[in-house]
């Protein structure tokens, strides 16, 4: 890569070189970090997923062993299932809450920016400290409810499959909802002022004026928010791990947690590298296909005039 | 003006370049390797010697007496110290596999034994000191001789057994049985009996903590045991093909999915974890008459109890025989002993002051009495007579007791078996608990990983 760059430089247009020879070396130390961080050990991954390896011994050549095994073991389905169901409900959750507080923020008022620094608090906490706060919290007989003698709190969380899951989406969500109002905070201020203007002369209130400008010009935000949401759920861990250890049964595992615990608690780091490897897959598909949905140029400046 | 520019742009890449090569360097050496972890490093920490390095876990209440142990070690051994660094207990799981498959382990490496010991010698990872044993007879001799068993890989011992040996308890709260006027259970008939009469009192009968799986393998491994005796499992552990179809083996799995069905535990128990003792608060506060739990538990209770040990109001039993089961009353499961191996990647001055250590600093009188002081029983022949005098003489000599006494003394299933077979054994342990896999679908589950 290096040896291209340099190589061009002085063959190129001259006057272009002047100005511009510096900018492709800017992009080095991030790409040797890229190479060396990112697309090494996924290479690694890709190359041990033909292996058997137990963390000690020889890692063996065994072909598509481990990739028969994974995929034919009930459990991928299943893993893939839960993920998706976290992907797809935290995605619905966060969104319109995220909307709703970033729009309410995007206000210029003494007490939303107070208000904004208290939303915000949730992400300076590490996933660890917040799940097991929350595990704390909703111990079924130390917990919260227990505590405060309220049935209603009372219940099995952890300990139901289905509302397991509803936890760790709301914890999931309860931690991001703040990162992704920012986001719309920050859209809804770049959409220009005579909109709303134009708007208030044609007699639009507060809701019209909502849903036909603000959404319609956060398309973008909403798309970037998006994909960060699902992409990131993919990969989804720390919080699963402490908060449920995908339980109960396997009810909260997902795909990521899987892959832990095939890798190190089954010491068969083959079939971890295949789901390793499928992860990868689908968070790419996935990120692609929100590329599409975006239209040909998301890049392009949707601000008028600009 | 040419070479200026140049030299700055030079110094940028070199001062991004710098971190990311110290970040791969220190990718490199990788672990929590304090010196002691390569084989040359010694020279700055004085004596000159050779120096070995020794990993094992921190916290109450074995860090103490680990730490202190090779204190007295390297006092009385200027020239062959030893380097300890304390790990915490699901990190250090991972951290030592790492280590080892990295041939960056310790020389002496701390470990439960069985499965995961064997899984480190198919590796060559170990020493082999079946010889060293046999120059060294006094050494062994003075030991448990069941502890000897989950150090032994096909005929070779592997690991010198240390510290304290730890069966698995049926715990009650006397207070409890008192205020509801009901006698310790002498059979599984009467627990059924007290199951009832606790739910209908509105206590749970007993406390589980769940979410941490091996907490309720305890029960499986009693259940086996008392309705098929110990050959069931030690089928399994042979490799014998379907071994868990074995009748007894559905019976043990079908009384177990009966009692949950009987509300025989605590509401919500796969949500409680044992790490963090809120199984065994339940017991001590009261909310559960009865909790099945390793030894160690005492210990734990004592700690953050309140009075409720030093007042009595902490009961214990070995677990009840099965009405017309075919176990010894008298067997017992557990960790019959933790294990010290030697790496074989170690340079042979480690390796010599590893063996010495074994020889002479591993459970000396002052550990053996440490030990005593945190409620543990050491593996070591006629301990018992350090209990006179001890707060807790009662429970050291009923450990004692089950521990000397017990036909069988069975390692937890989670350690006897490979790493890859245990994991699918907790995993299906946590359905079959949750009633959403069927004694059968258990067995078939486990028959596809037996050998593995």
């Amino acid at each position: 890569m290096s040896a291209t760059t340099a190589g061009r430089t002085p063959s190129a247009v001259a006057p272009e070189a002047r100005g511009g020879g510096v900018l492709p070396w800017l992009a080095l130390p991030a790409l040797l970090a890229f190479v060396a961080f990112a697309v090494l050990p996924l290479i690694g991954v890709l190359l041990l997923s033909f292996t058997s390896w137990d963390t000690l011994g020889q890692i063996k050549l065994t072909g598509l062993e481990s990739w028969r095994s994974v995929l034919t073991d009930p459990g991928l389905p299943h893993a893939l299932w839960v993920t998706f169901l976290i992907t797809a409900l935290s995605w619905a959750f966060q969104t319109p809450a995220s909307i709703l507080i970033g729009v309410f923020l995007a206000g210029r008022q003494r007490y939303r920016e107070l208000l904004a620094v208290l939303y915000f608090i949730p992400l300076l906490l590490s996933s660890a400290a917040i799940a097991i706060t929350y595990k704390a919290l909703l111990d079924p007989n130390f917990g919260l409810g227990a505590g405060l003698h309220i049935d209603l709190l009372t219940q099995d969380w952890l300990g139901e499959p289905g509302l397991a899951l509803g936890v760790v989406v709301f914890v999931v969500s309860w931690q991001f909802i703040p990162f992704h109002s920012l986001l719309y905070q920050g859209g809804v201020r770049q959409v220009p002022r005579s909109l709303y203007e134009a708007a208030e002369l044609d007699g639009a209130g507060r809701v019209r004026m909502f849903f036909s400008i603000t959404l319609p010009q956060l398309k973008y935000t909403i798309i970037t928010s998006s994909t960060l949401m699902i992409v990131g759920s993919l990969t989804f861990f720390d919080l699963i791990f402490v908060l449920t250890e995908g339980g109960p049964g396997d009810a909260t595992r997902a795909l990521a947690l899987d892959m832990y615990k095939r890798g190190f608690q089954a010491n068969l780091m083959g079939a971890a590298c295949v789901i390793g490897v499928i992860l990868v897959l689908v968070g790419l598909a996935l990120a692609l296909l929100l590329r599409r949905l975006g239209g040909r140029d998301p890049n392009a400046s949707q601000l008028e005039g600009a | 003006m040419e070479s200026r520019t140049t030299s700055r742009r030079t110094f940028l890449s070199l001062s991004m370049g710098v971190p990311l090569g110290a970040a791969l360097a220190a990718c490199g050496t990788s672990g929590p390797a304090p010196s002691g972890g390569g084989a040359a490093s010694g020279g700055a920490a004085g004596g000159g010697g050779a120096k070995a390095s020794y990993w094992f876990l921190s916290g109450p209440p074995g860090e103490a007496p680990r730490t202190a142990a090779v204190q007295r070690f390297n006092k009385a051994n200027p020239n062959g110290q030893i380097d300890i660094t304390a790990i915490q207990n699901d990190a250090y799981k991972t951290k030592i596999k790492t280590a080892i498959g990295a041939g960056q382990a310790p020389t002496i490496i701390w470990g439960w034994g069985g499965g995961g010991l064997r899984s480190y010698v198919q590796a060559g990872q170990v020493e082999d000191l079946t010889s060293w044993f046999g120059e060294n007879a006094a050494v062994k001799d003075r030991l448990f001789p069941g502890a000897f068993g989950a150090a032994t890989i096909d005929n070779k011992i592997y690991a010198m057994p240390c510290e304290t040996v730890q069966p698995i308890v049926l715990f009650y709260n006397k207070k409890v049985f008192e205020q509801v006027g009901v006698q310790p259970p002498q059979s599984y008939g009467d627990i059924l009996d007290l199951v009832k009469k606790f739910n209908a009192k509105g206590i749970a009968p007993f406390s589980l903590g769940g979410q941490s799986r091996w907490t309720n393998m305890m029960w499986l491994e009693f259940l086996f045991d008392r309705i098929g005796g110990s050959e069931v499992f030690q089928a399994v552990f042979d490799g014998e093909k379907d071994a868990w179809n074995n009748p007894a083996s559905i019976e043990a799995l079908t009384k177990m999915q009966e009692l949950i069905k009987a509300n025989g535990f605590i509401k919500g128990f796969s949500s409680i974890t044992a790490d963090s003792n809120a199984d065994q608060a339940l017991l001590y506060t009261g909310k559960a008459a009865m909790m099945l739990h390793g030894s160690w538990s005492y210990g734990i209770q004592q700690a953050q109890g309140g009075d409720f040990v030093a007042s009595g109001g902490l009961g214990w039993m070995n677990f009840p025989p099965v009405d017309g089961g075919k176990g010894d009353p008298s067997d017992t499961v557990g960790n019959p002993g933790q294990y010290l191996s030697i790496s074989s990647k170690a340079t042979p001055e480690q390796k010599e002051i590893a063996k010495k250590f074994f020889a002479t600093g591993v459970l000396d009188d002052a550990e053996q009495k440490e030990w005593v002081g945190t409620g543990g029983v050491p593996i070591v022949k006629g301990s018992d007579s350090l209990f006179t005098g001890s707060k807790d003489a009662e429970f050291l000599n009923f450990i004692y007791g089950v521990a000397s006494n017990a036909k069988v003394f069975a390692q937890s299933w989670d350690q006897a078996l490979s790493p890859t077979a245990a994991e699918v054994l907790l995993d299906n342990i946590a359905k079959l608990f949750q009633l959403s896999i069927s004694p059968q679908q258990f067995a078939t589950n486990m028959n596809a990983v037996i050998g593995k």
